[in-house]
């Protein structure tokens, strides 16, 4: 139980509380009770819970960072698998700029079937396909690094407070994370030794994230010197 | 309607059933959560002799594309009989009855699953049965549940399922496959334990009102085992065997 009589980790239909409050991401309002969705931990801020599902799909939010792999283009658009129930859309005149002509320019030119991008979600809603956008600094192609996985939910995790789980990573392997809120993360590092730690690391958080000293047990993982 | 003729004794005098249960005494059950790497979630079930696997897809694009609601997404299951599951060779074909099967898993699954979050896509259910044992419609809606629920599929609640039924004039909970063929009632019911709400309720056989109550009343209790054994199983994947 959480400090305010709440569970904290849930299931679906599992109740989380009668109490007047607002049902956020995951809860569903049932009668006087709010109700978990989902299987995940239980969050509560200001009057609003919530449950961070430990499984599932990306739900797209605008202004998101995430990372897509081309999947297809037409003559307009790339086609991006960005880890949801939907295809993420990138706009041709995003890549090539507002000259863009469809006729003369060849979109397989900038980017390739299995080509990694990051990008922002531009636009999203129950109508319609997420927009991307790579008119940001810092987006774009990725051209090297390796991709690893990770349950959406447990992004948090990975990222820590104020930056102090990545940052703690980063600092014993000496690598570079690119961080797709999607669950998608790219490392880039100098040796194979290091991305091997690295993502030693991001598998104990995909395993423990929902346990106290996550922080700990990652440092561990990452052997000694690494603070 | 008094079954089929048989030589086996499905209840003796002491109340024990041909294979050894008591009356009220379900088979062994075990879930398993995450037991497939390439599906978006998956699930594995033991329910006596059964053996079952089921598997979740989505919420993913639908094709074809005219199936697809621009309101809400849709569920797909498929069960499907291995050839191997049964004595003689099964033919891998859908057959009838797991056509009828697949529809009513689905409708008892649909209360459940919020499908309105993912409008124009559709969350698909394949169901294996790798050994069938009586009551495999039960164990199969068990393990989709968690398969769903592993996949991360918006559920308003959990579904459990189990069958009850009358062998001897009596009324026993979760009948296994001699049962059905010689016994006199078979009643698969499914329920969302949180809130009460029956999704699937079956009778094949004849019972009196009280029995027909009765039976309701066994079969959800034997419900109430199997949601228990679901939160487990999806416990133990997801917090390592703690939670609240």
């Amino acid at each position: 139980m959480t400090q305010n009589g709440m569970p904290n980790m849930v299931m679906p239909g599992d109740v989380i509380t009668r109490e007047a409050r607002r049902a956020g991401q995951n809860v569903v309002l049932k009668g006087d009770m709010l109700v978990s969705s989902k299987v995940g931990r239980v969050s509560v801020t200001d009057d609003t819970v919530s449950v961070i599902g430990l499984a599932g799909k990306y739900v797209p939010h605008i202004d998101d960072l995430v990372i897509g792999k081309v999947i297809s283009h037409s003559g307009q658009a790339w086609e991006l698998d960005i880890n949801s129930a939907y295809v993420g859309f990138l706009l041709a005149t995003d890549v090539f700029g507002r000259d863009f002509a469809s006729h003369a320019d060849e979109l397989s030119s900038k980017l390739g079937m299995g080509d990694l991008v990051a990008a922002r979600v531009a636009n999203f809603d129950r109508t319609r396909d997420p927009l991307l956008t790579i008119d940001d600094r810092d987006l774009g192609k990725i051209d090297s690094g390796v991709l690893v996985r990770i349950a959406p939910g447990k992004i948090a995790s990975l990222i820590g407070r104020q930056g102090s789980m990545v940052q703690t990573i980063e600092k014993a392997t000496n690598a570079a994370f690119t961080i797709g809120q999607n669950g998608l993360v790219v490392i880039s590092c100098e040796g194979p030794e290091e991305l091997l730690r690295a993502k030693k690391a991001i598998g104990v958080i995909e395993r423990e994230a929902y346990l106290p000293g996550l922080l700990d047990k990652v440092t561990a993982s990452l052997g000694s010197g690494s603070r | 309607m008094g079954g089929r003729e048989s030589d086996l004794v499905l209840l003796n005098s002491d109340g024990i059933r041909c294979d050894g249960r008591k009356i009220d005494e379900p088979r062994r059950i075990s879930i398993k959560a995450g037991v497939l790497n390439n599906a978006n979630g998956s699930a594995y079930i033991e329910f006596g002799d059964n053996k079952i696997l089921a598997g979740v897809f989505g919420p993913r694009d639908v094709h074809p594309k005219h199936q697809s609601d621009s309101n809400t997404g849709i569920l797909r299951v498929r069960y499907h009989m291995q050839p191997y599951s049964v004595p003689e060779r099964k033919r891998p074909a859908p057959s009838r009855r797991e056509i009828e099967i697949s529809k009513v898993i689905k409708e008892a699954l649909l209360p459940a699953v919020i499908l309105e979050s993912f409008p124009r896509t559709a969350v698909d259910v394949y169901i294996e049965i790798l050994q069938a044992d009586g009551g495999s419609r039960c164990a199969a809606l068990d393990v989709a549940a968690v398969a769903l629920a592993d996949a991360g599929i918006p559920m308003r609640d959990m579904v459990s399922a189990c069958a009850a039924g009358k062998v001897a004039d009596t009324i026993v909970l979760d009948i296994n496959n001699e049962e059905d063929q010689a016994g006199q009632a078979d009643m698969p019911i499914a329920v969302m334990p949180n809130s009460g709400q029956i999704t699937l309720l079956q009778l094949d056989g004849i019972l009196s009102t009280s029995e027909y109550k009765k039976c309701i009343e066994t079969g959800l209790v034997g419900c109430k085992l199997v949601y228990e054994l679901q939160k487990k199983a999806l416990k133990e994947r997801y917090f390592g065997g703690q939670g609240s």
